[in-house]
């Protein structure tokens, strides 16, 4: 287990009550039962008080767990005959975003998304999940399969960003984003998204415009880092606890003012302690959009994304 | 204020009477230092005398330029909400904006108007990079979308100005969704065949170039415009070298395909209507001293037919 910085005093009860039980491995004759019981107690309460406040720092920190599970994790639980799908035919193939067919129960659908990695290996392949122009320009490609062979499409979004590279950029990142963000508004198939981790400005965008977006509880989705916000607006990159707050990036927030449209809840602890139940949770949630949208034609598509993203903005948070 | 206008001008305001003269007789080009006296700059649209930087222009000086006779009829932009955030930094947002409006006189980041330039009647929007770094937030997309519908409902080209230091992070994700509605908005004009013209001046960048600004059908820029999605300081940080002379410019960026055209200034204008005119598939302007009108421009703009072909 990665214990995150808060949670600290969690690490220190777990590791005793863990110390304890070796004792007692080694010395049948000592009982450490009762004592190890009631250390679990008190990380159990601790875990749910901690849970219970997150502050929005606290949520971005466990958005980003390494543990949490990631779009790969999610495509193996939840699809089947996933057929991974490559390439923009341009340049490269993109390998932080991740995406093909598959049957969601039994129905053919496409799904695509970030895919941060898991080990230092497979996190420098997926480059952390910061795509290149190629990623956005691989999804467009397959949105446009999906559009004219009337394949749903799932997004799958866990990003902190597009990547800030030179050849990114020279290979026209800003075009690339723009015109994923502009296949989403116009395929004539239903599109649901749901943020798993981290919703890291355009690069999110570029996948999560959709007609419908769920957030798992301690997803975030953000303009900016709070890292990159409080270096701008305080001057000062380790006020990133007030750019948090201040930029009200949390699932919560983001439901109020009708950006998401549903929150997905996380069990006491994380999505990181809870793969088992929080993937399938995802899964409900995926299939519950689908059904929402399973009336509408390709016209009627269309004009609920535009509704919605125009109606954004009508209403804020309270005071 | 520097040493030459502290220095010059007792001398130079006993020329002229005290109200006409702006509060900066000379501006200091950023790019080369050579002091420009304001009245040769604004005769050259802003553009550095001695080495041809593009300074900023404001949408009104940019309108003025633009349309025939300088006169144009503002499109009013619906008032999004003010700081629904709430969101406070060093300072309270909604006094950055009360501070941005009363430097700038204006509500917002983007002015919107519609007008004929050379008999063209178009639609234009322009951003302020004087009004918060020009940063895209709800009030830019509200104009942006406002100018599509005009555009859209007068069957007329939009011809846009972009210019801002990206998201207006204030309004936090509001200002992201922006992204998406602006591009609702570049739809609208593609869905009915209208054409939408971006022109990018230095600089433009982040989240801004990433939606409208380069969805346009056709994309020009003003010469040695920064445009980048991620700033030339975060890639250097990032990759740790020195990037290249010219990184991230207009000419750069022609160069490695993202543009059509880089244009100076002078000939923007021009530029302009050959483009808008052959797009709607019009005859070539008149050059030189246009004929009067018809009928005066205002009473033309208003029988302009809400559908049909574009004219
Ligand atoms: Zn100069």
């Amino acid at each position: 287990m990665n214990y995150l910085e808060f949670e600290k005093p969690l690490a220190e009860i777990e590791g005793k009550a863990e110390e304890l039980r070796a004792m007692g491995r080694s010395n049948e004759a000592m009982d450490v039962g009762p004592e190890a019981l009631a250390l679990d107690r008190k990380a159990a309460t601790l875990l749910t008080d901690i849970y219970a406040k997150l502050t929005p720092w606290q949520k971005c920190q466990v958005a980003r767990h390494p543990d949490r599970p990631h779009c790969k994790d999610y495509i193996e639980q939840l699809f089947t005959d996933y057929t991974p799908l490559a390439g923009d035919r341009n340049f490269a193939d993109d390998h932080a975003v991740m995406g093909g067919m598959a049957r969601f129960h039994d129905r053919p659908v496409m799904v695509i998304g970030h895919e941060k990695g898991h080990d230092t290996n497979s996190r420098i392949e997926r480059n952390f999940g910061m795509a290149r122009p190629e990623g956005y320009r691989k999804a467009i490609r397959l949105m446009d399969l999906a559009d004219r062979f009337n394949l749903p499409v799932v997004t799958l979004v866990d990003t902190p960003g597009a990547f800030p590279g030179k050849g990114a950029e020279e290979r026209g990142q800003s075009e690339a984003i723009a015109r994923s963000t502009q296949k989403c508004l116009t395929i004539g198939v239903p599109l649901v998204s749901v943020i798993i981790g981290e919703g890291g400005s355009g690069g999110a965008v570029a996948f999560a415009t959709a007609n419908r977006l769920a957030m798992l509880e301690h997803s975030i989705y953000s303009v900016i880092s709070p890292e990159g916000c409080a270096s701008i607006l305080w001057k000062d990159a380790e006020k990133m606890r007030e750019a948090a707050e201040a930029l009200r990036l949390t699932a919560q927030d983001l439901r109020e003012l009708g950006v998401a449209d549903q929150v997905i809840a996380e069990p006491v602890g994380g999505a990181h302690r809870h793969r088992d139940t929080v993937i399938p949770a995802v899964g409900e949630a995926i299939a519950q959009m689908l059904v929402e949208l399973a009336g509408l034609d390709r016209a009627a598509l269309i004009s609920d994304r535009r509704r919605k993203y125009l109606a954004i903005g009508s209403k804020g948070l309270a005071a | 204020m520097n040493w030459i206008s502290n220095y010059v001008r007792p001398k130079i305001n006993s020329l002229f009477s005290r109200r006409e003269v702006p509060e900066n007789l000379w501006t200091k080009c950023p790019e080369c230092g050579t002091m420009l006296f304001h009245r040769e700059l604004k005769d050259n649209l802003n553009v550095c005398t001695s080495c041809d930087h593009h300074m900023a222009l404001s949408p009104r000086e940019r309108f003025a330029d633009l349309f025939d006779g300088g006169i144009f009829t503002e499109v009013a932009v619906p008032e999004p909400l003010a700081d629904p955030l709430h969101f406070r930094d060093q300072k309270r947002y909604p006094d950055r904006l009360k501070a941005a409006q009363k430097s700038t006189g204006e509500y917002g980041a983007m002015l919107v108007a519609e007008g004929e330039m050379a008999r063209t009647p178009i639609v234009a929007a322009a951003q302020d990079f004087a009004f918060m770094g020009g940063s895209m937030g709800m009030f830019v997309g509200n104009a942006i979308v406002a100018a599509a519908e005009r555009a859209v409902a007068l069957r007329r080209p939009l011809i846009l100005f972009s210019a801002a230091g990206g998201a207006r992070m204030q309004e936090g994700i509001l200002s992201l969704m922006q992204m998406p509605r602006t591009t609702v908005a570049v739809e609208m004009l593609r869905e009915a065949r209208l054409p939408y013209i971006v022109v990018l001046t230095h600089p433009t960048t982040g989240g801004v170039t990433a939606s409208y600004a380069m969805l346009g059908d056709i994309q020009i820029a003003e010469p040695n415009a920064l445009i980048c999605f991620a700033g030339p300081r975060v890639i250097e940080q990032t990759i740790r070298e020195k990037l290249p002379e010219g990184f991230q410019r207009a000419e750069y960026l022609l160069d490695h395909g993202m543009l059509d055209r880089v244009t100076h200034r002078k000939q923007l204008r021009d530029e302009l209507i050959a483009i808008t005119r052959l797009l709607l598939g019009l005859p070539p302007a008149v050059k030189g001293e246009l004929p009067p009108p018809d009928q005066p421009i205002l009473t033309a703009i208003q029988s302009q037919p809400a559908a049909g072909p574009a004219q």
